[in-house]
């Protein structure tokens, strides 16, 4: 241990500002490029999702229309 | 030979799982080794007897600005590859790595000028080690910049690759600066050939942090280079399935 007291160690030798500025900044940086990557991981997922449930809807929907026009037109002839 | 090695790393489905199976090696590797290093770098190793306390920046520093080049030319490397072999995945991970890099090479810069203004009076200098990794810093952020201005990924790759090509240039110039051209900045401690000029109290820490940096870079680009093979193959039939029992687990 290079410190007396957790002054001192804040302190750095009278360059406490200067260490700590590039500790926080960095740490800070590499906390942003984590969180973006892994929520920008996360958005790409949902996204699919989103479009494959839009999908079946439209199938669905597209199904039902086809399935009552169906009788209407027996029902006719 | 090789080619037959590399073949199934070709498959994006292959890639993606490959990747998603040494994620979470790299990082609690990451975790352990930069907590170790962090945790010696500020409490245990000694003070320089020329620069005091403000020695302790040399730990992110230096590796912060190793990787900056370092990614540099794997981006490089992948984007030759893309343009020669019309490799799609290594369009990917270029663009996985180039937002890696360009933190890497703005941490280099941030500590570099807290750590020139109290040893040479100044945040900043136009010489040329500086200015040179400035420019390493443009050239990600045009990189990024041109893989995001098409909406055809294959033409980004390629407009984003030539640029990633011409800025290899760049690196032998960071790296001789300070043997070239009289400059402010020190020269090289640890990249000697042979004995590296410090001493092991010092050196220790120093390579616990590099590799645990180095660790976080691997687990980083297999996150993004997953994101990236999902974008690009997101109509695909497995990754469909894939998204959607992923999705369903989550539900339940």
């Amino acid at each position: 241990m290079q410190f007396d007291s957790f002054s001192t160690f804040l302190d750095m030798g009278g360059y406490g500002f200067f260490v700590w500025l590039s500790y926080g900044v960095s740490i800070t940086a590499l906390a942003l490029l984590v969180f973006s990557s892994l929520s920008s991981h996360k958005k790409i997922k949902q996204q699919i999702v989103q479009r494959q449930k839009r999908e079946t809807k439209l199938r669905q929907a597209a199904e039902q229309q086809k399935a009552q026009a169906q009788p209407s037109a027996e029902q006719s002839s | 030979m090789m080619w037959k090695w590399l073949h199934p790393y070709a498959n994006p489905e292959t890639s993606y799982h490959f990747a998603g199976k040494i994620l979470p090696w790299c990082s609690r590797l990451a975790f352990i080794f930069l907590s170790i290093g962090i945790v010696w770098a500020l409490l245990f190793a000694p003070a320089d007897y020329q620069q005091g306390d403000t020695f302790r920046i040399f730990y992110l520093h230096v590796p912060a600005a190793m990787l900056s080049m370092g990614i540099y030319l794997g981006m490089a490397i992948a984007a030759l590859s893309s343009l020669v072999w019309q490799l799609k995945l290594a369009d990917a991970s270029a663009a996985a790595m180039a937002p890696i890099g360009a933190t890497f090479t703005f941490i280099a810069l941030v500590t570099g000028a807290a750590w020139g203004k109290p040893m040479w009076g100044t945040w900043w200098i136009w010489d040329a080690r500086l200015t040179s990794e400035l420019i390493l810093l443009f050239l990600y952020l045009g990189v990024i910049a041109l893989h995001n201005a098409f909406e055809d990924k294959s033409l980004a790759g390629k407009a984003a690759g030539i640029l990633a090509l011409v800025g290899v240039i760049n690196l032998p110039v960071i790296k001789y600066s300070v043997e070239w051209w009289n400059t402010l900045h020190q020269g090289a401690t640890v990249s000697k050939i042979g004995q590296p000029s410090m001493t092991a109290d010092m050196f220790w820490p120093f390579l616990i942090c590099f590799i645990g940096f180095s660790l976080l870079v691997t687990a980083l680009i297999c996150v993004r280079f997953r994101t990236e093979i999902l974008n690009r193959n997101s109509m695909r039939p497995w990754v469909r399935e894939l998204v959607m029992q992923e999705e369903n687990t989550h539900a339940v």
